[in-house]
């Protein structure tokens, strides 16, 4: 699983509104007025969001007559295997507390 | 989400079929601090692991044959042990090498090499960690974690156990 191709996987799906649009999208194509209608968010803020997912490959979108739809693309999402999903984030957020520390150190080098 | 700073992701290697994970993170600060920071007990337990996660060390005999063990305690009460022991003494100049094992999962023991690479004022840490065989890469996040999984993970496993089906 090259890193290239899952960084922007890990990325995309690090937003709660990406992943809910992702749920969304399991149940069937949708256009970005039903994509927004269940969040407090406008639609190009959701386009920003659809944007992402399909830079990603997460999703992909087509045009039907003045609709633009996107459709759930399934393959990079079985890549992301759960286990490697809690690893980057074991990490992450271990090597985040890390930058903190870090920084205390070097204003206090005793720390 | 909301950081202060602007924190650089880990990169992570992880291939299909191949029992190793190899990562590598660049850090704001020289090599020194970043190996007090992996081998002071001190400074170990403020970072190691999700902020839920209680970090209890019960050893950690930083040299050649010492042996280490932790807990991560999450908040339920829940125990998570780790152990094995250091191989060569840890340097800034050969890094750390040692075992690691989860105590969930007796007799399954990574071997793990930790680096550190000055890079004008940043430092550069490589991980190289060798399991006995994919299925202890995989299962070794899996049954350590499943004590406190975040929100937005749960959402994301029943997104994936879905998406099996």
């Amino acid at each position: 699983m090259p890193t290239d191709q899952l960084t922007p996987v890990f990325s995309a799906l690090a937003d709660p509104t990406r992943r809910a649009i992702l749920a969304r999208l399991m149940d069937g194509e949708a256009n970005v007025n039903e994509l927004s209608a269940p969040f407090a968010m406008s639609q190009p803020a959701i386009s920003r969001h659809l944007k992402v997912l399909e830079q990603a490959g997460l999703i992909s979108r087509s045009r039907r007559a003045t609709a633009r739809l996107s459709h759930l693309e399934a393959q990079p999402l079985r890549e992301a295997t759960a286990w490697l999903v809690r690893y980057r984030e074991y990490w992450d957020e271990s090597f985040e507390r890390l930058d903190s520390l870090l920084a205390n150190l070097q204003d206090d080098p005793a720390g | 989400m909301g950081k202060a700073m602007t924190m650089s992701k880990a990169e992570i290697i992880a291939e299909p079929g191949i029992p190793q994970i190899i990562m590598s993170r660049e850090f704001a600060a020289p090599r020194e601090l970043l190996f007090r920071a992996y081998t002071e007990t001190e400074l170990l337990k403020q970072w190691l692991g999700p902020r839920r996660l209680t970090m209890i060390v019960d050893e950690y005999d930083v040299r050649d044959g010492g042996r280490w063990r932790y807990i991560h305690r999450d908040t339920d009460g829940a125990e998570y042990g780790f152990h094995g022991v250091f191989h060569g003494t840890p340097s800034l100049e050969d890094g750390i090498v040692q075992t690691f094992e989860f105590e969930g999962m007796p007799g399954h023991v990574e071997l793990g090499t930790v680096t550190f690479e000055q890079r004008g004022d940043k430092t550069i840490v490589r991980s190289n960690e060798v399991y006995q065989s994919v299925e202890d890469r995989d299962a070794a996040m899996e049954s350590g974690m499943e004590g406190g999984v975040h929100e937005g993970n749960e959402r994301l496993d029943e997104l994936l156990a879905r998406m099996r089906q």
